[in-house]
Order: structure tokens, then C-alpha cells, then sequence
């Protein structure tokens, strides 16, 4: 018995496609285990989008949904305030909404489908917490929201002030209005 | 008390555990007419689904299926089953819970609230179900005025009683005395043919077996590819064992 | 500095692999009977990896678990493909284990000097057990609390501390959500600590070298081969020529593996059993109830052993000799021979009729008690001591039964007369001619493995090659 009739290249091939049949098989496994560990069906249902009636709500008041267990905020705008926001510009990061931080219908001036109606997700983008709504506070000496977490503050069209630690705006959740007075959180025209 | 308890059920695991009867058997110990499962019939899955959201789901539930589980599954568009097959305010990813209060149902069938579906295809199997959903007949002794040849003194009374008819079960004895099921006696017509209604029925046994494991209508599929994949690689590895062991004098 | 020579002198990385795998020579001659513990290894690392993914949406609540469950088999993406591998490989893990535990009575696997690598694996069976019954009770249906309630009831049974034990097991006076919540930490427990022992039965496995299906040690032959001039000749180096031969087992392993999670998941009620799709109910046991296949001969045995003297804790005592037995088999054999290719007929003969034994064991374990059954059940109960009790006696040379021995054939005269009495006395049921039929196999049993006649003496060895045949 001598090495002379080892066919090393046959060997080489053979070593070569078992351990890529087994990687392959491998690869096939970890796909459902991985996978098992993505939001589940409960999870997108109860992520499902909220209805909400905005009929009843006030010139500058906020109102908070559960939207896929994140606080989503609803405002109804003053125009003072709307034409408060055009003169921000230089204090802000981003004032013209270039990042995609916003759906389509809502890369404007007051980041919003109606202009009153600023829908947003209370999330500061930089490490989660959620920003203190305050109205009373007037626009350009300090923040209508306020991060307490690391100081972060964005003006009323959820623009993030320059010079702070978040990098963003915040997000203006997919949405569309069912009708007047009652807005969909979480589908728009194009999901519908 | 509870303590007694326990120990007379030790006693009783220890001495007498028993698988009693087979699966397969009913209660009333009576043959089972055998149903076909036909899990890849999605017209039949379908009309299933149209009987059990109609006529079950009003006092049962099935906590564990989601609406838009079964709409996707069963290619059934969602307006339809938004607009056609749920009753209350449930939304298309909801799982099917009953209309009826669960406190309010056990009153109502006499001390035994309906249980929930969900796995009871799993539970009872084909054969049992299909026979059960026949096997309803006029008894004025019970509760609900209704008796079940394979569930003896159900609760349930027959909700399909309209399409199927009345019937009344005939008995005979056995050599103990004992009163054996021989057959039924058809009393009144229903709306429904005989076979129209066993076809119905084949289609609701049908849904349940699905609704009991919707995953065994992808499972199979998937099987075939892994089995096919593991030939694959077993051929490989059954080359590579040969080739490395032409180095190996097995007989020295 | 290579990375190599960075690590090796801070870790002996080279010197493992090479201890443990090119470096160490397996005798070449291993049969089909070796694949198994490669294939226990590969099983119990699927398990602790599903397991893990399980235990991320399994809720150990009694309220919540049932439906936690069907929740991981609907609403989690590939959960029951996870859910089916775990509860099929818990099946699995046993078939391949009995089958590995078979190979070591085949070929003497526990002789010396592998005593503690036995004992070690017999460790590993008992902590598999024990995680099996506790992950039974997770997915709480009817069939999970019913034989959780009766396997802690056993306890119960023991003497003075019984009662105490149980409720200190369940920590309730029933089965309840606090045992469910121990139950599930344990589970989650032992198989770390089975991980531990089986570097412990490796680490002694490769001290001793591995036996083979000839009994011979390969270290004590001839040395020098085409791969080293020091190793045995009858070696082969582990890497690569075993990898790649349990490559090949793996593959065919998981066929049938993958078989049954794809296409008979319930096994026909064997692996995953229909009561238990039915929620726990403490006020109603399901009609037919029994053991998971794995457990069932250890329950036949159980329900063999009527109780008297006022207590039933001899069937329980019973069910743990059956297992504490399998520990003292390295003693209890006193051939001059391991492997059964060499050893003779009345070593082959009983364990041939041992692993028939088993296996209807279990068979009647599933099974409803009748007459039939119990006096079947009674016989085979025998018959399973007697493969061990009488070893001393079948197994040597005639010579060594020795005073042990000798104590073992009076136990073993003693439970035959026991099974005996009750097949007579207390079996009314029970037709004649199987009354006879027991009693005289068991006289032949008795007479032929343990008396060992003049004309029989020894069991007749075959002489052992030198080195391994192939």
C-alpha cells in the first residue's frame, strides 16, 4: 500500500463539495433559526395601524397613540406657529427635510399631509428616550421639545436644533386621513 | 381533601394507568366511517372555513388561528373575509375568538362552556370529527334534547340540525345487554341531500385538520427539498469516506 | 510571530487537536455500532441550540404556557420547524442512546479498564432522563401534567421522607405553576451540566483509547503505521478517516431525522402523544394515558411489582434497581473475553434475549394493564434482573462466581419464586398453560445461566487474534 495511488485531486474535489454541502446545510439551518426571531405574527398584529379621532382636539394640544408600542404624537398646529418655522432655518440641522426621516407626502415645510396636523413618532433619534412636549415655551429661545434623557431639541415640525446630540429629525410615521376628523397611523396610500 | 385526592389519583396512575381505548375508536366504542384529509383541496379548506366562521365560531372560539392566517392561506382576499366572514369588531390580524361571553356560555349548554377549536382537529382526528358531525340525533332525556353516537351525552346540540334533518339512533344489544348503535332513522329532511351534507361535513373536518397545524400545508413541501438536499450530501459524503479510506488496510 | 505560535503559547491549541483528533489513533475496525455517540454528540447540540430558541417565546406560566406553545407553532416565523427538531430529537436523543448503550454490551465496552467511562455514560443517561421528564411538562397540556403528577407521586411512595419529598419536588401539594416554573429552570439547567459530562466520558474515552467490536487493545499490539511509527498498528488517526466516515453518519442520521420533523412529527402519538394538544386540567386525567415510548420499560416494570406490606414502594424500588443495575455491570461480568464475538453461546443467548426483553417491556408499557400483560410484565421483570443478577455466573470462567456470585443466584432464585408465586397465587385471570409456560422458562433460565451444570461448566470463549480482524 503506497501513496502513489491516492488521486489527491479526487480527494480535494470531494473534501471540498462535502464541506460545502455542509455549509450549505448549515446556512439552511441557522435560516429558521435566525428567522425565529423576528417580529412574529402577535407582534405585527398588535403593530397593526391605529385609527384615531382627531375631531375633538385643540389648537396646540398633543395627543399621544400607541402605535407598534412607540409613543406617536398628534398636534394640531397654530398658523403663529406655522409661520414660526420658516424662520428657523439657521438653528437647525436639517431644516429642509433631506433625510429620508419622513414618507413622501410629508417632505414639506411643516412635515405634514394638512398643515395644522403634525403626526409624528415621539422617539428622539438619538438613543430612544421620548422628548417632553412643552407649547408654552416660545419657538426660538428654547425647544417646544425637549429630550430630557441628553438635552436633544427639535422644533415643531419634529426639526432637530444644531448642536445637540441627535443626529436627526424626528420620524413622521407612515399615515393618511381616512377623513376629515380620522387619520390612520402606520399605513399610507401606498401600503393601503 | 385535595391531599386525599392526590393520593387515590397516585394509586390510580400507579395500578391502573391505562390507555384505555384506541384513538381511533369513539366513545360509544362504535366503528368510525374513515374521511379522507385533503389538506391541498383549497376549495374544500375554503367552504370549511365559510361553515365554521357561520356556524361554530358563534359559540366556540379558535384562539390560536388568525383571520389573516386563514385568508392568506387559504387564498381568500381580505376585504372578503373582512366583509363575509367576521362578525365582530376583530381586526383582519385578530385571532377568531368567539362572540359569545365565555361566563354567559357555560350557563347556556348546561355547565360546559364550548371549547375552543383550535387544536381540536389534532385532539380528535379526521375520522373522529367527520363521524361526530354525523353522529347527531334526537335524544329528549339530554339537556339540549340532542345526542351524539360518538360523544355520549355532548352538550352541544346539533346547530346543523336544518341541513342534515332529524334523525333518531336505533340500538341493539350485545351479548352483555349493553345497547350498541346499529342505525339512524332519518325523522325529517333536512335542507340538504345526504350526500350534500357528508360533503359539507368532509369540508369542515377538512378545515379543522388544517386549523389544528396550519404549518403541515408548507411542512411536506419543504420536507421534499431537505430530503432531496440531504441525498445530495450523503452521496458526497459516502465519496469522501471511499476516497479517504483507500488509505486504511482494513485487514492488515 | 505567526498567530499560530501567539496562540499555541498561550492555549495549547495544536496539542488538543492533536490529542483529541490527528493525533489520536482509533482502532480501524469500528463497525455500524460506533456511529452512535458521534450522532448523540450532534443530537444533543441540536437540542441545546432549539432549545434555546424555544425558551425565547416559551412562557413558564400555567397560565400562559399551553398557549405559548401554539403560539411558537403559528405565530413565530419557522417555529415549528424549531418546535418539531427539539421534540423529535428529544426522541431521537434515546434511540440513539439505547443503541450506543447496546454497543457497549455487545462488545464489553464497560470492561476495565472503561469502567468510569461507563459510569460516566450512565451519568449522562440519568441527567437525559431527567431532562426529559421535566421538559415534558412545559408545553402543560393533559398529557404533561397528568404524568408529571404521577412520576412525582412516585416519591410520595418512599418511606418517612415520601410525602415530604413530593411536595418538596412540586413545592405545592398538586402539580401547579410553581412546579412548572422549577421544572422549566431545571430543564434549561441539566443539559449544560450533560455538556460537562461528556468532556468528562471523552476525556476518559481517549485516556483509555477506544475498545472495538474485537475487544482487543490495540495499544498493547504491534506498534508503528503509515502515519507514525509509535501509534498501534491497528490505529487510524480520528481526523481525518472518522470524521469524514461520521460525516456519513450524520448525513444518513439526519434523513431519518428530518424525516420524521417533516413528515410524521406525532410519530402515530409516540413522540408528541394527541391528549397532550388538549390544556392541563387538574380536575379531569385524560383516558388514556402513558409514558413517552422512552420511559415505558422502566414503567412496565413499575406496574409489575405489585405493592404489599401496606406500601406500593416496591415497584418504585424495582424501577430504580432496573437503572442503578446498568452501573454495576462492569463487576458483574467475569468473562476473559469483551467482545461478544468471542464469547459464549450463553453470553450471546441472554443478551439477545435481554434487548428482546427491553423492548417488550416497553411494548407492554404502552399498553392497558390486563392479566396477560401483568404476568407478562411479571416474567420479563425476571428476566431483565437475571441478565444481570446471574452474570457472575453465565459470564466467567466457572471458576470466579465468587461469593457475590453466589448472593446474586440466591436473589436471583429468589425473584423467580416471587414472580412465580404471584403468577400462580395471585393471577386467577391467567390461563394454565402460560402459568406453565413461565414457570418453566424460568427453571430453564435459572437452571442453564445460573446452576451451570457439569456439562456445561464455562462458557465456552473463542480464542481473541492478536489483533483486529476486519
Amino acid at each position: 500500500m503506497t501513496d502513489d495511488h491516492v488521486d489527491y485531486k479526487r480527494r480535494r474535489l470531494l473534501t471540498v463539495a462535502t464541506t460545502g454541502m455542509g455549509i450549505a446545510g448549515s446556512v439552511g439551518l441557522a435560516v429558521p433559526f435566525a428567522g425565529s426571531m423576528v417580529p412574529s405574527e402577535r407582534a405585527k398584529a398588535a403593530g397593526a395601524p391605529v385609527k384615531v379621532d382627531i375631531g375633538s382636539l385643540e389648537m396646540g394640544q398633543q395627543l399621544t397613540v400607541e402605535w407598534r408600542g412607540k409613543p406617536v404624537w398628534i398636534i394640531r398646529r397654530s398658523q403663529e406657529a406655522l409661520d414660526f418655522l420658516a424662520g428657523m432655518d439657521n438653528l437647525l440641522v436639517d431644516p429642509d427635510s433631506s433625510m429620508a426621516q419622513q414618507p413622501a407626502y410629508a417632505t414639506n415645510p411643516y412635515r405634514s399631509i394638512k398643515n395644522d396636523i403634525l403626526v409624528l413618532v415621539g422617539i428622539c433619534t438619538h438613543l430612544g428616550c421620548s422628548p417632553k412636549y412643552r407649547p408654552e415655551l416660545s419657538a426660538d429661545t428654547d425647544a417646544p421639545f425637549l429630550c430630557a434623557c441628553h438635552g436633544s431639541r427639535f422644533d415643531l415640525a419634529g426639526r432637530v436644533y444644531k448642536n445637540v446630540p441627535a443626529p436627526k429629525n424626528l420620524v413622521v410615521p407612515p399615515h393618511r386621513y381616512l377623513s376629515d376628523t380620522e387619520i390612520l397611523i402606520g399605513s399610507d396610500e401606498e401600503t393601503a | 381533601m385535595k391531599m386525599k385526592n392526590m393520593k387515590n389519583l397516585a394509586c390510580f396512575g400507579l395500578l391502573a394507568l391505562a390507555p384505555v381505548t384506541a384513538m381511533a375508536a369513539g366513545d360509544a366504542g362504535i366503528e368510525l366511517e374513515p374521511m379522507e384529509v385533503r389538506l391541498q383541496d383549497t376549495r374544500s379548506l375554503q367552504n370549511g372555513a365559510k361553515i365554521f366562521v357561520n356556524y361554530c365560531l358563534s359559540c366556540h372560539s379558535a384562539n390560536f388561528m388568525r383571520y389573516e392566517r386563514m385568508a392568506k392561506d387559504l387564498d381568500i382576499p381580505e376585504e372578503l373575509v373582512l366583509q363575509e366572514m367576521i362578525f365582530s369588531d376583530s381586526k383582519i390580524g385578530d385571532p377568531m375568538t368567539s362572540v359569545m361571553p365565555p361566563e354567559k356560555a357555560a350557563e347556556w349548554f348546561g355547565g360546559v362552556a364550548p371549547p375552543d377549536l383550535s387544536l381540536v382537529g389534532r385532539l380528535r382526528g379526521a375520522d373522529w370529527l367527520y363521524n361526530y358531525l354525523k353522529g347527531f340525533y334526537v335524544d329528549e332525556t339530554t339537556f339540549s334534547g340532542w345526542n351524539n353516537v360518538v360523544f355520549d351525552n355532548v352538550a352541544m346540540p346539533h346547530v346543523l340540525a336544518h341541513w342534515q334533518g332529524r334523525q333518531r339512533a336505533v340500538f341493539g344489544d350485545d351479548e352483555h345487554g349493553n345497547p350498541v348503535f346499529e342505525h339512524f332513522k332519518q325523522e325529517t329532511e333536512g335542507s340538504m341531500s345526504p350526500e350534500e351534507f357528508d360533503h359539507a361535513m368532509q369540508d369542515l373536518t377538512n378545515f379543522l385538520i388544517y386549523m389544528g397545524e396550519p404549518a403541515r400545508l408548507v411542512r411536506v413541501k419543504y420536507g421534499m427539498w431537505v430530503m432531496l438536499f440531504l441525498f445530495v450530501f450523503g452521496a458526497l459524503a459516502y465519496l469522501m469516506k471511499r476516497e479517504y479510506w483507500r488509505d486504511v488496510d482494513v485487514s492488515h | 510571530m505567526s498567530f499560530n505560535e501567539w496562540l499555541n503559547k498561550r492555549f495549547p491549541m495544536d496539542r488538543l487537536v492533536r490529542e483529541h483528533l490527528t493525533g489520536y489513533f482509533a482502532p480501524k475496525n469500528f463497525n455500524f455500532w460506533y456511529y452512535f455517540g458521534s450522532l448523540a454528540l450532534l443530537v444533543l447540540v441540536l437540542q441545546i441550540v432549539t432549545g434555546v430558541l424555544l425558551a425565547m417565546n416559551y412562557k413558564p406560566d400555567a397560565e400562559l404556557a399551553f398557549a405559548s406553545v401554539e403560539y411558537i407553532m403559528r405565530d413565530v416565523w419557522g417555529g415549528w420547524f424549531v418546535r418539531y427538531m427539539h421534540s423529535t430529537g428529544a426522541s431521537f436523543f434515546f434511540i440513539v442512546i439505547y443503541l450506543h448503550m447496546f454497543r457497549g454490551l455487545l462488545y464489553g465496552s464497560y470492561r476495565n479498564p472503561r469502567e468510569l467511562i461507563w459510569i460516566f455514560g450512565m451519568i449522562i443517561y440519568v441527567s437525559m432522563m431527567a431532562t426529559a421528564f421535566f421538559g415534558y411538562l412545559l408545553p402543560w397540556g393533559q398529557m404533561s401534567y397528568w404524568g408529571a403528577q404521577v412520576i412525582v407521586n412516585l416519591f410520595e411512595t418512599l418511606p418517612i421522607v415520601g410525602p415530604v419529598l413530593s411536595e418538596w419536588i412540586r413545592g405545592d401539594y398538586v402539580i401547579s405553576d410553581i412546579t412548572l416554573n422549577r421544572f422549566y429552570a431545571f430543564h434549561y439547567l441539566i443539559p449544560f451540566i450533560i455538556v460537562g459530562l461528556v468532556v468528562l466520558h471523552i476525556v476518559a474515552l481517549h485516556e483509555t483509547g477506544s475498545n472495538n467490536p474485537d475487544g482487543v487493545e490495540i495499544k498493547k499490539g504491534p506498534k508503528g503505521n503509515r502515519w507514525s511509527k509509535d501509534a498501534p498498528a491497528d490505529g487510524i488517526p480520528f481526523h481525518p478517516y472518522y470524521t469524514v466516515k461520521d460525516t456519513l453518519g450524520m448525513v444518513v442520521f439526519l434523513i431519518f431525522f428530518f424525516g420524521v420533523v417533516f413528515f410524521l412529527p406525532e410519530m402515530g402519538g409516540y413522540f408528541i402523544e394527541p391528549p397532550n394538544f388538549e390544556p392541563a386540567n387538574p380536575l379531569k386525567t385524560p383516558e388514556h394515558i402513558a409514558p413517552v415510548w422512552y420511559f415505558t420499560p422502566y414503567y412496565a416494570i413499575l406496574r409489575a411489582v405489585p405493592s404489599f406490606a401496606g406500601t406500593q414502594v416496591w415497584g418504585v424500588l424495582a424501577m430504580g434497581a432496573a437503572i442503578v443495575v446498568f452501573f454495576l455491570l462492569p463487576w458483574l461480568d467475569r468473562s476473559p473475553v469483551k467482545s461478544v464475538r468471542y464469547r459464549g453461546f450463553s453470553t450471546k443467548a441472554f443478551l439477545g434475549i435481554f434487548a428482546v426483553t427491553f423492548l417488550v417491556l416497553g411494548w407492554l408499557g404502552t399498553k392497558p394493564p390486563s392479566a396477560e400483560y401483568t404476568a407478562m410484565a411479571q416474567f420479563l421483570t425476571v428476566v431483565y434482573f437475571l441478565y444481570f443478577f446471574l452474570m457472575p455466573c453465565y459470564s466467567g470462567t466457572g471458576d470466579n462466581v465468587g461469593k457475590s456470585g453466589l448472593a446474586l443466584f440466591v436473589i436471583s432464585v429468589l425473584l423467580a419464586a416471587g414472580s412465580l408465586y404471584l403468577c400462580w397465587a395471585e393471577t386467577p385471570d391467567l390461563g394454565t398453560g402460560m402459568k406453565w409456560l413461565y414457570t418453566i422458562l424460568s427453571v430453564l433460565i435459572l437452571f442453564y445461566f445460573g446452576l451451570r451444570p457439569g456439562w456445561i461448566k464455562a462458557d465456552e470463549v473463542k480464542p481473541v487474534p492478536e489483533r483486529v480482524t476486519g
